[in-house]
């Protein structure tokens, strides 16, 4: 990301004019929240909201689609083996003759749900868990980083393993939680590690001393602070758990068949990449642009609510140039 | 301080004739996304040996980084144009290779913090000999240099210094770090001394150590020396010279005498007037500069200074006004069309500046008409106490000592009233306020805010008496959330406190206008703005509540001269208009002075004197007191150079093993002078707090008054 200074934003070292309008507020006199601020600075950003329409389109899409397609996942056309794309069969088909479309939508909705909630949930988790451990410290700390510690020596991999049979047949959501498990504690340790920092700034320290209660000092001061990580965080691990989800469907744990990921297409499907492509381009294809998107939203996110970047209001004043113009 | 046997060539001996330093035209500019910034515009001056010249100015002015380009210090990113010349010697275009040759021998520098001006890794006295043996490698050996390492440090007044230098950085407190730091930069005997805010980091006691140790430094080097400053008073009494800079360029040159008392450029009248005096009882109206330096990347024509000059005229904008000679001396030299409309006021100096400023002083608050006595008591304390334990081991955690942080003090605030409460860092100030402000039962005595003692209260009491105060503090930048926007800091307390969103509403443009900022800037983020202007939203936030204390925890020490005079304006104005108490922690006794009532000098975790301020500051009965205010610079070169200094010795002792009997007796020159027996007292019973006039106290065996201002 660049950083570009204008004279609002060096106020902090050289001490700029106050009067200087740098970024006329939308509507003067009556001021605004945080919220509504984050809102009309995200809304700014293009890319984000492409990123953004994506998403919502993917999801339209994964659940809307296999309802106008006349084939569904499980189910064979034995008159067409590994077609190509075409009017019938507009991803083409495999070599059992399965609509490769339908195979794709479905594995969409999977990798759809379990990428972004185990995004959020283990961000969420780690955030909580990091910021109440660093923030309260004493016992509290103790336990919570005993937690971690523990579960960072645990092989994820192996206990997701000998419990996927017991998990067979119940809701993909405890395979979700199993995946988001493993995957916030590094996350946490980090956190842990701000909030120490940042719970000896004097703004923290000033809302302790106004009465403010300690779990809204987490989520009013401290959260908020550490906002870039979490965000970034959350966006690496949307792609990290759609590829953890892959290797365990590989393994024959996670998705099982006749039920699919994305994971187990591409997986399945990555020799035939150069011979079949349609095959493995398909769900590659969404799977890319799907995590894409998810950054272009975490860009957005992020300078959004990081008050120093000035890019989402150096393309404001750029617009209202030319406008005047 | 000892002169041992150390070998410097006798100023005498000097080869070279004329100036040491001739800087001429100098520009330096840097790249920057706005543009290229013109840190330093035109810059010409001369050091000769031996003299001492102060270069003032506000951050931002180009002060440090014009003697970074006499160092060759600047990043490769920065075109540097005009001459320097040491010794006859031309510096700019120079290799680095070159210019090392004469860095660290020939001039050298000292750095503002000491504490990164040292490599953690390598002992004091290693360093020190580092520096000797890089410039003469072969013709001095590694024992000798260690050797010479521990002169120095003897020189520059270390105690101990044969085993201290085997100690490294760490171990040193901030002002034998500095001291450390002299010596090295006076190791190779340099021709010249650029010291870059020298003691802008230290205490006021260590400041006038510091300070005493550059004359001495001088004195057997026989350097001239650049002293850069923001501060006025620190170069009163020990330049000769001094050069005022603004946006890049000296704006009045001359002897600081003439300077001092004849300022002829408007800056230099702002910066002298909004110094609070220490030696000035009736209260003072002190002169703040409207606005903020010039941002140096496309200067407007004319003068940079004009727009926040109180004299402006239209000729100001159109062209930018050389230094022109003024009082038809060549020495004295101000870079203003209109120094004679000046000279022709009859006021001298700071009243000068009050006069074209136009500055006013707060009227008192309603409430201190009522006698002290008859007020309401708004913060007691009685006799707190608050220890921390000192722990070793990692597994078996065994206690080890007791850091006595805060050892029993006692004061009162009543309504409207401010008491200050000064001492230097490390004497437990921090951590009073901590208690008071935490509201938590002590370890032991009582804190009481608004007749509510703090051990009897739950966490529903508790949080109501939040309400009643609310704190300021030291660093606007780290005070206010950067993410929140400036409405939602304000607002936070009322939020906590139930106020409803219309009322908020209502009330947060309000107190915008009351602390002297533009309602419209609300949704605008703390990042936008400068320190003053960040300091002011942190005083609307404290007011808020409509608290009835407000704890001030050094709320000007962070902040530039010229924008500290509007906020403790702001301050003395708000307490006549709301009728606030307030309690006013810093180690500047001067901003003391102005704005308390009352104050309370704390050593080692004990209050030492308390009492009315003028009483306390003009009749000083301990001396830990008389110490203290002797070591504050004053403005004035004339009364600066005829003051008596008292100056410390060594810093102040571990909080967790202090001195039995009195603890200022290791430092006292008192005690030094006492006949032994009386000094058995000192040292086995603790002098209890006395009353010494009416509303003055003192804890001293033999208090006696000595005026030191």
């Amino acid at each position: 990301m660049t950083v570009i200074l204008n004279e609002g934003d060096s106020a902090g070292t050289t001490g700029a004019a106050s009067g200087s309008p740098v970024d006329a507020a939308p509507d003067p006199g009556k001021a605004m929240t945080r919220g509504r601020l984050v809102l009309i600075r995200f809304a700014r950003n293009k890319l984000a909201l492409v990123g953004l329409a994506i998403i919502v389109g993917m999801y339209l899409m994964a659940f809307v689609g296999p309802l106008l397609s006349k084939w569904t996942y499980d189910q064979q056309d034995y008159s067409a083996f590994l077609e190509p794309p075409y009017a019938d069969h507009i991803f083409g088909t495999d070599k059992i003759g399965t609509d490769m479309f339908a195979l794709t939508m479905r594995g969409l909705q999977k990798s759809l749900i379990i990428g972004l909630l185990v995004a959020l949930i283990s961000t969420t988790v780690a955030a909580i868990v990091g910021a109440a451990a660093g923030y309260f410290l004493g016992v509290a700390d103790k336990t919570l980083m005993w937690v971690v510690d523990l579960l960072l020596v645990l092989p994820s991999f192996l206990i997701i393993a000998i419990l996927s049979p017991w998990f067979r047949g119940k809701s993909w959501f405890l395979l979700v939680l199993m995946l988001a498990a493993f995957q916030w504690m590094i996350t946490a340790r980090i956190v842990r590690g701000m909030t120490l920092t940042l719970k000896e700034r004097e703004f923290v320290k000033a809302a302790k001393f106004m009465g403010q209660p300690a779990r809204k000092i987490i989520a009013k001061h401290i959260v908020p602070n550490m906002a870039s990580l979490l965000i970034i965080d959350a966006t690496i691990n949307v792609g990290s758990a759609v590829l953890a989800e892959t290797g365990l469907s590989y393994f024959g744990f996670g998705v099982q068949s006749p039920d699919v990921s994305l994971g187990t297409l591409i997986g399945g499907n990555a020799e035939s990449a150069t011979t079949f492509p349609w095959l493995f381009l398909f769900p590659a294809g969404f799977l890319v642009v799907f995590v894409l998107a998810v950054n272009w939203v975490g860009d957005g996110l992020r300078d959004a609510l990081d008050p120093t970047s000035t890019r989402v209001r150096r393309k404001e004043k750029k617009n209202t140039k030319e406008k005047a113009a | 301080m000892t002169t041992s046997e150390l070998q410097f060539d006798t100023p005498s001996d000097r080869v070279v004739e004329g100036p040491v330093l001739q800087v001429e035209d100098l520009h330096v500019s840097f790249p920057s996304e706005a543009g290229r910034v013109q840190a330093v515009r035109g810059l010409s001056y001369s050091v000769s040996p031996g003299e001492v010249l102060g270069i003032v100015g506000e951050s931002g002015s180009g002060k440090s980084v014009s003697s970074l380009a006499v160092m060759g210090l600047l990043p490769s990113s920065a075109r540097i144009t005009g001459s320097i010349r040491f010794q006859g010697r031309e510096l700019i275009g120079q290799s680095d290779t070159e210019l090392s040759k004469i860095r660290g021998r020939r001039i050298s520098m000292v750095f503002q913090d000491p504490l990164s001006a040292l490599t953690p890794v390598y002992t004091v006295g290693d360093q020190i000999a580092e520096a000797i043996l890089i410039h003469k490698r072969g013709s001095v050996s590694k024992a000798a240099a260690a050797k010479r390492a521990v002169e120095l440090l003897d020189l520059v007044g270390i105690p101990n210094a044969a085993e201290r230098a085997k100690a490294f950085p760490h171990e040193f407190s901030g002002g034998m770090r500095q001291r450390a730091v002299i010596a090295m930069a006076i190791a190779n005997d340099p021709d010249l001394i650029i010291a870059d805010e020298p003691t802008t980091a230290l205490d006021v006691t260590v400041q006038a150590q510091v300070l005493q140790l550059l004359e001495t430094a001088q004195e057997v080097t026989g350097a001239g020396i650049v002293i850069i400053t923001h501060d006025l008073g620190v170069v009163a009494g020990f330049a000769d010279r001094l050069m005022v800079m603004y946006a890049g360029r000296a704006v009045e040159t001359g002897l600081v005498d003439d300077i001092y008392q004849q300022p002829r450029m408007p800056y230099t009248l702002g910066l002298l007037g909004s110094i609070p005096r220490l030696d000035v009882s009736e209260k003072q109206a002190l002169v703040p500069i409207k606005g903020q330096p010039p941002s140096l990347t496309d200067l407007p024509p004319g003068c940079p200074f004009a727009p926040r000059c109180p004299m402006v005229v239209d000729a100001c904008h159109t062209a930018e006004p050389p230094l022109f000679d003024v009082d038809g001396s060549a020495e004295h030299r101000a870079a203003c069309i209109r120094t004679n409309e000046i000279a022709a006021t009859d006021a001298e100096g700071a009243e000068a500046a009050v006069e074209i400023f136009g500055a006013e002083v707060a009227d008192d608050p309603e409430v201190a008409k009522i006698p002290r006595e008859q007020r309401e008591t708004v913060l007691e304390l009685d006799h707190l106490v608050k220890e921390y334990a000192v722990n070793k081991g990692v597994v078996f955690k065994r206690r080890v000592g007791t850091v006595h942080a805060v050892a029993g003090i006692s004061f009162d605030i009543r309504e409207g009233e401010t008491l200050g409460l000064v001492g230097e860092s490390g004497c437990g100030k921090t951590t009073t306020l901590m208690e008071i402000l935490n509201l938590q039962k002590p370890m032991s005595g009582e804190i009481s805010v608004l007749g509510t003692k703090s051990s009897e209260v739950d966490g529903k009491r508790r949080f109501a008496i939040r309400r009643d105060m609310s704190v300021v503090f030291q660093d606007p930048m780290a005070s206010l959330d950067p993410r929140l926007t400036i409405h939602d800091c304000i607002a936070e307390p009322m939020q906590v406190h139930g106020y409803s969103k219309s009322e908020i509403n209502r009330r947060v443009p309000e107190l915008m206008r009351l602390v002297g900022l533009r309602p419209e800037q609300l949704s605008r983020y703390p990042g936008e703005f400068s320190g003053g202007q960040r300091q002011r939203i942190g005083i609307a936030r404290a007011l808020a509540l409509e608290p009835k204390l407000v704890v001030l925890d050094e709320p000007v020490s962070a902040l530039d001269v010229s924008i500290q005079a509007g906020v403790i304006n702001l301050l003395e104005e708000l307490k006549a208009k709301l009728g606030l108490a307030y309690l006013f922690v810093a180690h500047d006794l001067s901003v003391v002075r102005h704005i308390a009532d009352r104050v309370a000098v704390m050593y080692l975790g004990k209050i030492i004197e308390i009492g009315e301020v003028d009483s306390v500051f003009e009749q000083p009965r301990h001396p830990y007191t008389q110490a203290l205010l002797s070591a504050i610079p004053i403005p004035d070169p004339v009364k600066e150079r005829q003051r008596e200094r008292i100056i410390l010795t060594g810093d102040l002792p571990s909080p967790a093993n202090p001195p039995s009997g009195c603890r200022f007796r290791t430092r006292c020159f008192l005690h030094a002078s006492l006949p032994p027996e009386k000094q058995r007292t000192c040292i086995e019973v603790e002098p209890p707090r006395e009353v010494q006039a009416p509303d003055h106290e003192a804890a001293c065996h033999f208090a006696q008054v000595r005026e030191v201002l």
